[in-house]
């Protein structure tokens, strides 16, 4: 699929094993696409979990989040799959956003 | 989510490159903080560690960390590290920005550590207008210590030491560490940002980020104070700490830039960087290391001489056992010279303490001195008992009280102020008494003694006078050695 139109304009990533379910991205978030899992993790701890569509890449759940790595957001590139040299060209890229 | 849906995302927003990969501090759970769920501080390390990245000053940044919740700075952040005692993080930015002035010196601290043990720190180091930027999460309580009252804590805000609430009547109004340093002259940029919600959230990243590079751009002494939540001690979610610190802990601590220079300040100068380590003995006029004296070959046994030397201010108590120790630091000896005296500067009692010795000295302190130097009585009746057997006692008088009379040392007493009166001036009589204990401990040579007083008397008359005190002192304590010493 190349038509960029379609797809969500954000992607999240949260590492399970990293979140502490403190849900200050779940308040934080504007159209309100993360939640909090139901299960328990490893370390016992509930842990947010993207809801699947709608993240606009704002970026917002990254900075509020306390831990290092527990959020990755991810862009929409405009561009079709596979053009990408590396992830942190990308991440060069969109720091200026 | 496909990875072929994936593969047409990139990262917009992910784990910083300032932190390291893992973080050793446990064994397990290497990547995630020791902060609670909603911990104020892991965030605003995020803060930081995407200024760091966004400034590319890794591998030049190093961060003060204090004492608190976030004393482990240092294992998350993959820079230079420095972990302050309690309040000290603005005295240690400081040495270390002026000793490495290339580098970009970061102090972290928490309310407890800046605002109650550390406030003198901060406060001159802003008036100084150091060149670095400081962190102040301010969370309102001691949270490390599990939730005593601080002095950011609010009006009526309960904490251990203040159950009922804190009172401006018991302990004082909270502290407005921004708007009074906003008071002095030097500062380029104050500002109290929160982290109440989304807004204050991107507001204190842009401060964070600010702060910091207005030292990159040398522009002088920068503070963020960031309203911060602790869910834990505050006793509430995450999400209600957050709330709290909007609704709440806001309007005590109204946010806000109180100084903001960043536009006009100019770049400061480098301060020129600190002398190289072998230029410091010629700075400072000292004998070189190198150039010491070989000490006499006979003499090369095992040496540790302990000697309190015990008067009256005046009387060239500390003078003597400078000399004292400067030879024998002129002979290759570790030596150590600890002056002890009160409050009074004039008057008042005075002793030191000397060592020397050929291992190193674990202690400057001399409690069983082999040698005690009494200058007059009460210095007398004060240190006579702490002199071990076969030790020696060199007192300023015509003869021992009885109290001090003892048969296992050696004592010599002897009116030595009188005899340097007869020399020209009775001040020297502290040099016939260095005369007496140089010719009872045969341990360094003359040279060594002449290159000591050399570099302490400049005054060409004193330097003659003082020798021949010192040549008399021997001869006393020479002459004594025909009979008049009590040997036990
Ligand atoms: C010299 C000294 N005094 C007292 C302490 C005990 N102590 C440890 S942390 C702390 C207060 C920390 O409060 P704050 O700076 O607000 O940091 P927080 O834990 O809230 O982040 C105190 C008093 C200490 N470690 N050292
Ligand atoms: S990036 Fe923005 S929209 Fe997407 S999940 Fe995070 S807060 Fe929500
Ligand atoms: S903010 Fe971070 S730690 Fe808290 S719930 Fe979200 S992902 Fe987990
Ligand atoms: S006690 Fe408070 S300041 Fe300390 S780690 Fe927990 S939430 Fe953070």
């Amino acid at each position: 699929m190349t038509d960029a139109g379609k797809r969500d304009r954000g992607l999240l990533r949260v590492d399970q094993d990293e979140c502490k379910g403190c849900g200050l991205c779940i308040e934080a978030c504007p159209p309100h696409v993360i939640q909090m899992m139901e299960r328990l993790n490893h370390y016992g701890y509930r842990t947010a979990v993207y809801a699947g569509a709608g993240c606009t890449g704002c970026g917002i759940c990254f900075m509020v989040c306390p831990e290092p790595g527990a959020i990755t957001v991810l862009r929409l590139t405009n561009r079709p799959a596979g053009r990408f040299d590396s992830e942190a060209e990308g991440a060069k890229r969109c720091a200026g956003n | 989510m496909s990875n072929a849906t994936e593969a047409e995302y990139e990262v917009a927003h992910g784990r910083p490159k300032a932190f390291y990969e893992n973080f050793e501090r446990k064994d397990e759970l290497q990547h995630q903080t020791h902060y609670c769920p909603g911990c104020g501080h892991g965030i605003v390390h995020k803060m930081l560690a995407q200024a760091i990245d966004e400034l590319g000053i890794q591998n030049r940044t190093i961060l003060i960390s204090p004492v608190g919740c976030s004393v482990f700075a240092y294992y998350y952040f993959d820079v230079g590290n420095v972990q302050g005692a309690h309040g000290r993080a603005p005295a240690v930015a400081t040495a270390v920005k002026r000793s490495q002035p290339q580098s970009i010196v970061i102090g972290y601290q928490g309310d407890g550590d800046l605002a109650a043990i550390g406030s003198a720190e901060i406060l001159h180091a802003a008036n100084r207008g150091e060149n670095i930027t400081v962190i102040f999460v301010n969370n309102a309580i001691y949270s490390m210590t599990g939730g005593q009252v601080a002095p950011t804590t609010l009006l009526g805000q309960r904490s251990t030491t203040t159950p009922n609430g804190r009172s401006a009547a018991n302990e004082g109004y909270p502290l407005h560490v921004s708007e009074l340093l906003a008071t002095l002259e030097a500062p380029v940029y104050i500002e109290r940002v929160g982290l109440g919600d989304n807004r204050q959230v991107a507001q204190a990243q842009h401060a964070v980020r600010r702060a910091v590079e207005n030292q990159v751009r040398g522009l002088g002494f920068s503070l963020v104070e960031v309203l911060s939540p602790c869910p834990t001690i505050w006793k509430m979610s995450p999400v209600e700490a957050q709330h709290w610190v909007r609704e709440v802990m806001e309007k005590t601590f109204p946010l806000g830039a109180f100084r903001d220079r960043t536009k006009d300040a100019p770049a400061k100068a480098a301060p020129p960087a600190a002398p190289a380590l072998e230029d410091i003995s010629r700075i400072l006029g000292v004998a070189d290391e190198g150039a010491v004296e070989e000490i006499d070959a006979e003499a090369k046994g095992a040496v540790d001489l302990q000697v309190r030397v015990a008067g009256f201010g005046g009387q060239g108590v500390l003078l003597l056992g400078e000399v004292l120790a400067e030879a024998g630091l002129h002979a290759g000896l570790q030596v150590s010279w600890l002056p002890s005296y009160g409050p009074e500067m004039r008057s008042g009692t005075s002793n030191c303490h000397v060592r020397l010795a050929r291992e190193p000295i674990d202690s400057p302190l001399v409690v069983h001195p082999d040698v005690l130097v009494a200058m007059n009585e009460p210095s007398l009746h004060k240190f006579c008992a702490s002199v071990p057997p076969g030790g020696w006692i060199l007192y300023n008088g015509e003869t021992v009280p009885a109290e001090c009379e003892r048969k296992d040392l050696h004592i010599l007493a002897r009116p030595f102020t009188h005899v340097a009166d007869e020399l020209g001036d009775g001040r020297a009589g502290n040099m016939v008494i260095l005369g007496a204990l140089l010719e009872a401990t045969p341990i360094l040579p003359q040279a060594s003694v002449d290159a000591a007083l050399g570099q302490l008397v400049k005054n060409p008359r004193w330097l003659a006078l003082d020798e021949r005190a010192l040549a008399r002192g021997r001869e006393l304590l020479r002459e004594s050695l025909q009979g008049v010493c009590h040997d036990g």
